[in-house]
């Protein structure tokens, strides 16, 4: 299982627990069993309207900034997280 | 020690073209005058457009008439909000990918109910002449109620601060979704704090415990501008068919199609926007202004308009940079290891969310490895005009924290800045404290280069002199990006690409290209293409554009290059495997008589299959984090309080330099801008908001005669994500010069200076205070 690690914001709806394992093979399927463990998590990091990770917050895989977003493979051995993206300035 | 040669570059691995200083392409138009910026464009029937701005930092519109300017002689539109499209207040993104609040957009290219800032624009006007259009500008009746401003973020935090909007949304979320208009029914109480984040590594308090020497400090910025020498222009024109060309000068010409269509309600497919050259961005040619207003006017006027700002409108109504608040603490032990820190930022976003605060809460601890912190964030809106990105957005005021806080901490424990610097430098799999692990970076690398290097160990001999160190991180972005190449038949390459070129990409990228199929760079013809003719590329910005539109040239060269193997196979009926291509020649593996040339199969591509054409469309990971570490040696004279930069040596991992002369062109700009905020630069601002210095001769930034020989120290530690090594150059260089100054001003006169600018009047404050006398 990959581990998802939670934004201190976020972690209210995880009981504070800063680092899940979650069952998935895409950022998409994380997300979407994130919900199930955690309720809540998904409105968060997901947004239906434009079937993406929420404007402003980028995924990072292993790493490295996806630009994927929720299409983003993951392993069992990968370690996501969600961080606020930041603009670059020339 | 490394033997003193002025712009060393420290290579480790070398390229036929790659690696070169060939001359730039766009050079000789740009200095003879050819080149044409956006303010160039003149269509026939053209008419010229002008922005009434508001007197006020603050004020409800409660009437205006534009009644009188529509009459006057020579008026072809009058504009207001009304003319624009009225968005929804929620973040959502671009086409293809960025994030923007198109309410907020929108009401900051004109003002709705409310004026939040002097300049914010009001209404605009069309007319014959500019001259017309400012005379009737004059004739537009604007009955404002004038509300006290809330000029600073710690006044606007305050529980009885005048609210910027009244039904703004606090976000406490890990995303930039700051801010967001609250809905009817929701009685949540406004607030100017648009997004509150944090970041938790470790444990806090037993780092602390664990520390044996703390330093804390607190820091304060105001705001700067980013000071390009060309003032934004857009010109516009609608068609019978109802599509709209653009022509403008910007960071992001997909950028503008897409803010200009949504603006004025049109499909982004009858929007084309064509990237004129452009005289400095440095990220705040990220977003736009004057393009959906000549747009707007032109769709009224039925003719093409002209709307280009003044000097003083791009200071007072284009984003400068955030006023910033930064308090750190730091934990070590006496042996100099980091054992816990904590950093609170609180940045100024201007009159709509949306600060660099991410920014600068991501890169604050990024140079380094520390076990246990806390970071937090605020972004807070202002009546001050919207800020905009600026090189490295958010970090050097950052660095400007936490890098004099080091230098007093080393101090403290009698260490050497660039040991101290050394023992907790962050490296490969260094777990950064937003979390992720840090990629392959050359921080080490830098700092022993700066230890070695001449400059560091020259002696440094007379009074008020003093020597500063301060190193400082940068993330570097990607992003989507565009290249196609067509074949000519004489053996050149025609390259079109999706970044506009502002700081010599043109080449870098051309060589790039001309390396993987081992042609002259001479023989690749590089521009930049429009909305139109070219594949979606995301912005020129976060010194992506060497790394991603690279890669996209890369890729097209590869293309070309299979392309060519199996046209020589065709020509010698052989299989394409038995073909190879190498250093620009096409030779069987096994015949040596059967060699074609790149120049001669290109005569002889269409007979042998049709014109050869190679494209790519990229979205890359792996940019790649860029650091620096900058010295400096500056005399204080005690009578004025003038500091002369006496010295300075900048290095910098740039992965590896595709053109060492524009690598160190960034790095000294950088630098030079640095030294402008460190020691001059800064919006004065009154009481009511009103800018006091908006032009050149009272915005003092630095020219040649004020400053050294920037001198530059490339280290190339290789990207691993990219082909050639490549990460971004272009920003972290502004990172550390505010805090390397800073702490060389201690060094010379025995005073830490906390805020910026550190100008003479400052400095004589500060040692009148030491002295003990006024």
């Amino acid at each position: 299982m990959a581990e998802v690690w939670i934004p201190p914001q976020m972690q209210n709806v995880t009981g504070g627990q800063g680092k899940v394992l979650v069952d998935g093979s895409t950022v998409r399927q994380l997300v979407n069993n994130l919900e199930k463990q955690y309720p809540g998590l998904k409105l968060m990091l997901y947004d239906e309207e434009e079937d993406d990770i929420m404007p402003g917050l980028a995924v990072i895989v292993d790493g490295e900034a996806s630009q994927l977003g929720l299409l983003e493979r993951v392993s069992d051995a990968s370690e996501v997280h969600f961080l606020p993206a930041i603009g670059g300035g020339g | 020690m490394l033997e003193y040669k002025p712009n060393m570059v420290l290579s480790t691995q070398e390229y036929k073209v790659v690696g070169t200083r060939p001359i730039r392409p766009d050079g000789a138009d740009k200095v003879t005058g050819k080149a044409s910026y956006a303010a160039d464009i003149n269509l026939p029937g053209m008419i010229f457009g002008k922005i009434l701005r508001s007197p006020h930092a603050h004020a409800r519109i409660k009437k205006l008439d534009t009644s009188k300017a529509e009459a006057f002689p020579g008026v072809r539109a009058v504009i207001t909000s009304a003319d624009l499209q009225a968005p929804a207040g929620r973040a959502s993104d671009l086409t293809e990918g960025a994030m923007v609040n198109y309410k907020f957009l929108s009401n900051n290219v004109m003002a709705t109910d409310k004026a939040l800032y002097k300049g914010h624009a009001i209404a605009a006007v069309a007319a014959a002449s500019a001259h017309v259009a400012e005379q009737a500008l004059a004739l537009i009746e604007v009955e404002y109620e004038v509300l006290p401003p809330v000029l600073n973020a710690k006044d606007a935090m305050k529980a009885d601060s005048p609210l910027v909007h009244e039904r703004l949304a606090a976000m406490t979320t890990a995303s930039i979704r700051a801010g967001g208009i609250l809905d009817d029914d929701d009685p949540t109480p406004g607030t100017n704090t648009a997004n509150h984040f944090e970041f938790r590594l470790g444990d806090l308090e037993q780092g602390f415990k664990d520390a044996e020497v703390i330093v804390e400090k607190e820091t304060s910025t105001v705001a700067v501008h980013q000071g390009y020498i060309e003032p934004h222009s857009g010109t516009a024109q609608w068609h019978e068919d109802g599509s709209l060309t653009i022509w403008s000068s910007s960071q992001g010409h997909f950028t503008v199609r897409d803010y200009t269509a949504r603006l004025l309600g049109v499909p982004v497919s009858k929007v084309k926007a064509i990237p004129m050259e452009i005289g400095g961005g440095f990220g705040a040619k990220l977003t736009m202004y004057s393009e959906p207003v000549a747009g707007a006017l032109a769709r009224k006027a039925g003719a093409p308009v002209k709307v280009t700002m003044s000097r003083t409108e791009v200071f007072e109504a284009t984003g400068p940079t955030s006023g910033t608040n930064i308090r750190v603490k730091l934990g070590a032990t006496k042996a100099g290891k980091l054992t816990a820190a904590e950093a609170t930022l609180i940045f100024e976003a201007g009159a709509f969310p949306g600060s660099p605060v991410p920014g600068g809460a991501q890169c604050i601890m990024g140079a380094y490895d520390i076990p246990n912190a806390y970071i937090e964030g605020y972004d807070v809106v202002v009546n001050r005009p919207k800020t905009s990105a600026y090189r490295a957005p958010g970090s050097p005021a950052a660095a400007f924290c936490i890098e004099t806080a080091i230098d007093e901490l080393a101090e403290k424990l009698g260490m050497d800045p660039i040991d101290f610097r050394l023992m907790n430098s962050a490296k490969e799999g260094t777990r950064r404290v937003t979390g992720p692990l840090m990629p392959k970076v050359g921080f080490i690398e830098v700092l022993e280069a700066a230890k070695a290097h001449p400059h560091y160990n020259a002696p440094l001999e007379g009074k008020y002199r003093g020597r500063g160190v301060a190193s400082g991180f940068w993330g570097n972005n990607s992003g989507p990006s565009s290249a196609i190449a067509l074949v000519m038949p004489d053996g050149t390459v025609s390259l079109t690409e999706g970044s506009p070129d502002i700081g010599g990409s043109r080449a870098a990228i051309s060589q790039q290209f001309a390396e993987v199929l081992g042609i002259p760079f001479e023989d690749v013809h590089p521009k930049v293409g429009d909305t139109d003719s070219i594949g979606f590329t995301s912005n020129t910005g976060g010194s992506g554009v060497a790394f991603k539109t690279g890669i996209a040239a890369i890729t097209a060269a590869e293309s070309i290059r299979q392309q060519m193997i199996q046209r020589a196979a065709k020509i010698w009926d052989v299989e394409a495997g038995d073909v190879e291509y190498e250093d620009g020649v096409v030779q069987h593996k096994s015949d040596p008589e059967l060699k074609l040339t790149f120049k001669q199969l290109a005569a002889r591509q269409v007979p042998t299959g049709g014109p050869i054409v190679g494209s790519a469309g990229v979205n890359p990971p792996g940019a790649g984090p860029a650091l620096a570490t900058h010295m400096v040696d500056l005399e204080v004279d005690v009578d004025t309080g003038k500091v002369t930069i006496l010295r300075f040596t900048a290095l910098q991992d740039a992965g590896k330099a595709i053109h060492p002369s524009y690598v160190e062109g960034q790095i000294q700009g950088g630098v030079v801008q640095g030294i402008g905020w460190a020691l001059n630069e800064e919006y004065y601002v009154s009481e009511q908001g009103q800018m006091m210095n908006s032009s050149f001769l009272d915005y003092r930034m630095p020219v040649s005669l004020d400053l050294p020989m920037i001198d530059t120290v490339i280290v190339e530690v290789a990207n691993p994500s990219h082909p050639y090594g490549v990460r971004g150059v272009g920003e972290v260089c502004i990172v550390p010069p505010m805090a390397a100054i800073s702490n060389a001003l201690y060094n010379a006169i025995g005073v830490r200076l906390n805020s910026l600018p550190m100008n003479p009047g400052v400095i004589l404050e500060a040692l009148w205070k030491k002295n003990g006398s006024k």
